[in-house]
């Protein structure tokens, strides 16, 4: 797909003969981005979603539920709503019903402690257990088109809504704590933690990349990058490659870790799924 | 015959790669003094021309991912996270500029550029990186010699 990205350019030439100029780096925050204020203990004062560091066209993009190339993945995440699968014979919307009232508040809560198997769920997660204990169905690959469908129809029903993530059930607060150590240690022979590029560079240029909060409001994502959407742990594993470090595996502990604490770094943000991003 | 190739070939292979890794990859010995490293890495003295192209090359130096430099202007796109550089050879000597791109943590603590001619600390390095620095020495020796053209503020 070709995508217009020329003004963005443009936009960036602009920055960098500013600063070839002779002026100090400044986080070249617009001011007109949409800012939320940050939860309690958070380290920053205020929270932006990653939208309101790309380009207008990007952004227009996103805007426009026919032109969101995401949309397909959706599509395809609410045909396999309604599809029969496994040995139960039943389909999602047996059980679950109308999605847009039935999954209205998931995309916003997840991830969610799962008291019976006693550790956090995320939305993959919940989709393979549904399906194999519900459905007596095979699970999916965490990162097959079917996963990222399904989990961007169950996600997309939430958009607007304001992540609203439960810490105080079970050891939530104990795997927050640890993707917060996670998010905080540097990887790789490059050496980089998360908070190098995404809470102490936000806002500034590196190289041809505007740095965002690293916020994951608009997950599942379609990403020019990969002329596709793709999962939050995939972005993660795309960022340990980037540091030249041994990735985590999508859908270890690890990753989930990080999701449960980048959740605590967005609430209040609103749920913008299918994003659409560089 | 006897002659087994499949483990010979692997023994062989194996023994190359190693001597390959020991010569190329494993940062050079050197000596901090005084904040620098005074002494050159290579006998080869620093090729500035070279060290230009390495520090724009993403894939080794990539200086402008996080810094601006005037001197590289026909380059697009400099980033915004270190300092310019120019006058970089103002401000610091060639000794502590050998420094900054070996370990620049000896330098700045807790910075978030790389070392680049290290492997002190690292966590979770990917195979295909492991025991090796960003830099070989001669490339450190080319940074440092283009760094020290940058003498204009």
């Amino acid at each position: 797909m070709m995508f217009d990205v020329s003004i963005g350019k443009l936009g960036r030439w602009a920055t960098a003969a500013v600063l070839l100029g002779g002026l100090a780096a400044q986080p070249a925050l617009a001011g007109d981005m949409k800012t939320y204020p940050a939860p309690e203990g958070h380290p920053l004062s205020e929270i932006i979603s990653g939208y309101e560091f790309r380009t207008p066209e990007t952004q227009a993009l996103q805007d426009d539920d026919f032109e969101n190339p995401a949309f397909l993945w959706v599509d395809q995440g609410e045909e396999l709503w309604n599809t029969a699968d496994g040995t139960a014979g039943k389909a999602c919307a047996d059980c679950h019903g109308n999605a847009s009232e039935s999954m209205k508040m998931v995309g916003a809560t997840f991830p969610k402690w799962d008291a019976k198997n006693n550790r956090p769920v995320n939305i993959e997660l919940q989709i393979n257990q549904c399906r194999t204990e519900q459905m007596g169905a095979d699970a999916w690959k965490y990162e097959s088109s079917e996963m990222i469908g399904m989990t961007s129809f169950v996600r997309t029903q939430s958009r607007g809504e304001p992540v609203n993530v439960d810490f105080s059930e079970g050891d939530m607060e104990a795997w927050k704590a640890k993707g917060k150590d996670l998010y905080y240690t540097r990887f790789g022979q490059l050496d980089l933690a998360c908070s190098n590029c995404h809470e102490d560079n936000y806002g500034n240029q590196i190289r041809s990349d505007l740095l965002s909060q690293g916020q994951s409001n608009g997950f599942p994502t379609y990403r020019l990058k990969w002329q596709g959407v793709g999962t939050l742990h995939r972005r993660f594993k795309g960022c340990m490659d980037q540091v030249r470090a041994k990735p985590y595996k999508r859908g270890s502990d690890e990753f989930l870790a990080l999701e449960v604490y980048l959740a605590y770094r967005g609430v209040g943000l609103p749920v913008e799924a299918p994003a659409l991003r560089n | 015959m006897m002659f087994k190739p499949g483990i010979w070939s692997g023994a062989l292979l194996g023994a190359v790669l190693t001597a390959g890794v020991a010569v190329a990859a494993g940062p050079a010995d050197y000596e901090i003094v005084d904040g620098g490293i005074p002494k050159a890495l290579t006998a080869q003295p620093g090729n500035a021309e070279n060290g230009r192209e390495v520090a724009i090359n993403r894939k080794l130096g990539n200086c402008l991912a996080c810094h601006a430099v005037t001197k590289l202007s026909d380059q697009p796109y400099h980033g915004e996270i270190g300092p310019p550089l120019d006058g970089a050879a103002t401000r610091w000597s060639e000794a502590e500029l050998r420094l900054i791109v070996v370990n620049s943590k000896k330098v700045f603590e807790g910075t978030m550029m790389p070392g680049f001619h290290t492997t002190e600390g690292l966590n979770r390095v990917a195979e295909k990186f492991e025991g090796k620095t960003i830099l070989s020495a001669q490339d450190v020796e080319d940074v440092v010699a283009f760094l020290m053209t940058l003498n204009e503020e």
